[in-house]
């Protein structure tokens, strides 16, 4: 027990004495997961709901490979990564590895899966209520797509959050393309790995209590906005 | 053909802001480098001295020498920092990098229950070289622990237990000897919690939390220094890599001022690395 509350006073004494340094991890991961979440959401979100509108060949296949694609693991995704953005790899002269974009790169690859195919999900169940409605309005599929997301949204937040705590929980592709480099591309995931392979246990589950506590109030934040908004329209 | 416009728009702003904010403004170089210099803290000590007096930001992508390796053939670095020789003079002859300088040296050292009732079951102790310690670890069976990539602390133990045992102790699949397949901290940790031997950077060890029971059983053998090189990734091979400021930066750690700086470093009190570069 006593390792636990010695994490809880190292979390607790890094709060108080707010370092710089801590500070700048924290920013730079919220940063990174919240752009890529940004991007994952531009893609996936169009994607699903495209997905549980549209009927052609191979669909159901697309679907399948796309619920697997969630569990993509993010060492591969890191490697992949890795290689296309090395100087030796096709995008090499654009000179991104190890940096904070190469980072935003894996985990909008990462979490895209996740959040089209949960969203391919949940905006099917909604289709399948209002397929009759919309085909005898002649709705266009554009507009369509559109309607349906933006009925479905409130449900969207919690597929959006999930893609969130994918991208801000993940270790392997971050650490693999940004290189875990001091100042620049060290976030809360590869500090903890750093700290643990220091021997610093307590400190780097006193990291990973900040972590999750940046988790709960993204999340919170997520929960009390969307409650609102469903009072105000629903 | 509106959405992709957006994305490009965003991810365009997003790499910008992100990109903007760290870099552009400065100017740095990338040393592909081993996680002793890392996780001993050297860099934390030494790289401020030098960005002060030069403005040229180092990062330092700390991983295995072979990984290391691997990441400054492909072109990823400009400056390659790492601890074995041959290794290293394989990466110059082979046109990847010019010119390798010593630059320090640090020591090996052998780890092991120390305390308590299984103080130390194999007597490593009590050998008076290396390879005897090796010997008496594989005689008592007693659970040896190995990275198990391709790093330099591992290609040493390799070449240990190749003159000890005539043969890598993995081959015959002994169960006392385990390979962790990961970095020097976590092996020390993974050490710690089974009560085994391993061999490990003294930097690392001097710097890591977790000991437990562990401790120095073996140390100050001639086979155990450990010397550090410094090579520039070589530009005629990879056009991009920064000549100049690569040049900067090895000069300078080359030089008394750098030399100086490694001898100042203390880690606990204790001196961990030596400077031995070439006059």
């Amino acid at each position: 027990m006593s390792d636990f509350n010695e994490a809880f006073s190292a979390a607790f004494a890094l709060i108080l004495s707010f370092e710089s340094s801590l500070a700048e991890i924290v920013g730079l991961s919220l940063q990174i997961s919240l752009i890529a979440v940004l991007l994952a959401s531009l893609i996936g979100l169009p994607l699903g709901a495209a997905l549980a509108v549209f009927r052609f060949p191979g669909r159901t296949t697309l679907v399948v490979i796309l619920n697997a694609l969630m569990g993509l693991p993010p060492v591969v995704v890191g490697l992949i990564v890795y290689l296309i953005l090395s100087r030796s790899g096709p995008l090499g002269t654009l000179g991104l590895l190890f940096t904070p974009t190469a980072m935003i790169i894996a985990q909008t690859i990462l979490i895209t899966p996740i959040i089209a195919a949960l969203t391919r999900q949940s905006t099917e169940t909604l289709w399948n209520e209002y397929a009759e409605q919309f085909s005898s309005l002649g709705t266009p599929p554009k507009e369509t797509v559109i309607a349906l997301l933006w009925d479905n949204r409130f449900s969207l937040v919690t597929t959006i959050l999930a893609g969130f705590g994918r991208a801000s929980a993940e270790v392997g592709a971050v650490m693999i393309v940004g290189g875990n480099i001091d100042h620049v591309t060290r976030v809360m995931t590869t500090t903890i790995a750093l700290e643990t392979s220091k021997g610093n246990l307590a400190l780097a589950l006193g990291l990973g209590v900040i972590l999750l506590c940046l988790a709960l109030g993204v999340n919170a934040a997520a929960f009390i906005i969307n409650e609102a908004a469903i009072k105000r329209h629903g | 053909m509106k959405l992709a416009a957006k994305f490009f728009l965003i991810s365009l702003i997003a790499g910008v802001t992100l990109t903007g904010n760290v870099s552009a403004a400065e100017r740095f170089i990338v040393v592909a480098s081993t996680t002793s210099t890392v996780n001993s803290g050297l860099f934390d000590y030494l790289l401020p001295k030098f960005t002060s007096k030069h403005g040229l930001q180092i990062r330092v992508v700390g991983v295995g020498t072979g990984q290391a390796i691997r990441v400054a053939r492909r072109g990823d670095a400009d400056v390659l920092f790492v601890h074995h020789k041959k290794s290293e003079l394989a990466f110059v002859r082979a046109g990847f990098g010019v010119g390798r300088s010593d630059v320090m040296f640090n020591d090996f050292v052998i780890v092991g229950p120390g305390k308590g009732k299984g103080n130390d079951p194999a007597k490593v102790g009590q050998t008076e070289s290396v390879i005897s310690a090796y010997k008496a670890i594989a005689n008592s069976k007693s659970i040896f622990t190995s990275r198990g990539d391709d790093s330099g602390t591992h290609k040493k133990s390799l070449s240990i237990w190749q003159t000890a045992l005539k043969m890598a102790p993995s081959s015959n699949g002994v169960k006392w000897y385990r390979e962790t397949g990961s970095g020097m901290g976590a092996t020390l940790n993974i050490a710690s919690s089974m009560n085994a031997y391993t061999l490990t950077d003294r930097a690392t060890w001097e710097n890591f939390k977790n000991k437990g029971e562990l401790k120095i059983l073996f140390e100050h053998d001639p086979l155990l220094q450990n010397q550090y090189g410094i090579i520039k990734v070589n530009p005629a091979r990879h056009k991009h890599v920064k000549s100049k400021e690569a040049n900067t930066f090895i000069n300078w750690i080359l030089s008394t001022e750098g030399q100086a700086a490694i001898n100042n470093y203390r880690l606990n009190t204790k001196q961990v690395f030596f400077a031995n570069a070439k006059k």
